[in-house]
């Protein structure tokens, strides 16, 4: 238990420290920074009750939010994706074939599990955040397309550092 | 088991077995309500739309209450009249054997330059914004604009004691008059969102001679920049079939990708232009 504390504070604070300094400021195209943060909330313990999936997703975008000055904007999507974790995990298989004391990872679930797994949260997570960062629906599709795109770069850069570094 | 009933109890257990929802939807309306509080944009959007139900409700009430006014505006502005009258009185008076100065050199310089850092910046957001490190100790204050030397850079928006957000050119958000410098048409410069390189210029007629790599610089229509500051150049224009209006593309000149020094432009007239135009909008 604390041992876990321990493991997810660190992960936390390396991602935040990730996402804010160093890919803030790569802009892939000009426009399009992926978001890796939220692997936070996609990487908790199977047995994370709801209401702390919610607390800590708010935590973690409201940190990330006051680091890019835009209050809400990251909280609010954040929090929208740990509501929508439970329903998520239990549509893509059923409850009883997590083991007990298990995360969602990619080396105990397997690929393909994975990034069924990551690409609903993602482009759940992108399209929430941009289209409550444009606050309107004038320009739907430009706002959808940028989500799309955004979303996309998030899962390939998802993906591939669940092989780099979170391989246990 | 019987239970009686208990609707307190009934009541908590409801919210235990909802738990979720209700934290979700809280946890939601205190973000969208710090979006909406502390995001100039969903702010002022947020407002516009209540405003269109509270506006309607409010000029229907005063279409009928203004009539139970009148007597006491007619007394006030009696009074007003009244003492713009002595003062004016008052200013003749001293005016007397007491000419007033002519304008001298300074006439002209009605812009002061502060010198500021970027330390924060950003171009790959629909809405970019800029952190100055100088603040209201140096005199700076919203609505100010800030300038590089390759060109117009942005308007303050927020003022702290030592720092300043500035909203980018690269905001849709910000429309600044500017005009061809060749033949002083004047139109709007926008951002369209994509490129940090270049923007939009709106609102040029369809007679105008317009030439790739006409400057475009900005028109002085405003109280925020002086005239003839370098905005960029045309880089390529169109007409849109049925349009009275040439869609022009500008090659930014300034390079926001490596900012690092700006000015911030102080206009000593600034509230001279601005309480001026406010007498039009009572016209």
């Amino acid at each position: 238990m604390i041992n876990d504390i321990v493991k997810y504070g660190i992960m936390y604070v390396v991602l935040v420290l990730v996402q804010v300094l160093l890919i803030n400021n790569v802009q892939l195209g000009g426009m399009y920074s992926p978001f890796i943060y939220i692997l936070f909330i996609l990487l908790l313990p199977f047995e994370t009750p709801r209401y702390l999936l919610m607390i800590l997703g708010f935590l973690m975008g409201l940190t990330i939010d006051i680091f890019s000055n835009t209050p809400g904007i990251h909280a609010s999507a954040t929090v929208f994706v740990a509501f929508l974790r439970p329903g998520v995990l239990m549509l893509i298989s059923s409850r009883e074939t997590y083991e007990p004391g298990s995360a969602p990872r990619i080396s105990m679930y397997g690929f393909e599990w994975f990034v069924k797994y990551a690409v609903i949260l993602i482009f759940a997570h992108n399209l929430f955040l941009f289209l409550i960062e444009a606050f309107t629906l004038h320009g739907i599709f430009h706002t959808l397309l940028k989500a799309i795109i955004n979303a996309f770069l998030s899962i390939i850069l998802i993906v591939l550092s669940q092989y780099l570094v979170f391989r246990k | 088991m019987f239970l009686p009933f208990l609707p307190m109890k009934n009541l908590l257990r409801f919210l235990a077995r909802y738990h979720a929802v209700f934290l979700f939807v809280f946890l939601e309306v205190v973000s969208i309500s710090m979006i909406v509080k502390y995001n100039n944009y969903q702010h002022v959007k947020f407002l516009n739309s209540s405003n269109r139900i509270t506006g309607s409700i409010y000029s229907g009430y005063w279409s009928v209450a203004e009539y139970f006014t009148l007597k006491r505006i007619n007394n006030e502005l009696a009074e007003e009249n009244a003492k713009l009258r002595s003062q004016l009185m008052r200013e003749e008076l001293s005016k007397i054997g007491n000419e007033a100065p002519e304008q001298d050199s300074l006439y002209r310089q009605n812009f002061f330059f502060v010198t500021a850092k970027v330390i924060n910046n950003s171009v790959n957001r629909a809405h970019n914004y800029i952190l100055l490190n100088k603040g209201s100790r140096y005199g700076i204050k919203p609505d100010m604009g800030v300038v590089s030397s390759d060109g117009v850079v942005g308007v303050v928006t927020h003022v702290s004691e030592n720092y300043c957000t500035v909203i980018s050119i690269l905001n849709n958000r910000l429309k600044i008059s500017a005009k061809i410098k060749r033949n002083n048409y004047f139109g709007s410069l926008t951002w369209d969102g994509d490129d940090y390189r270049k923007a939009e210029l709106d609102e040029i007629p369809f007679h105008v001679d317009v030439a790739k790599g006409d400057t475009i610089v900005t028109s002085g229509y405003s109280a925020i920049f002086p005239e003839g500051l370098m905005l960029g150049t045309v880089s390529d224009y169109s007409l849109h079939g049925g349009s009275n209006f040439y869609k022009i593309t500008v090659n930014l000149s300034v390079d926001f990708k490596n900012l690092v020094y700006v000015d911030v432009i102080q206009n000593k007239t600034r509230d001279e232009i601005l309480k001026l135009e406010s007498t039009n909008e009572n016209d």
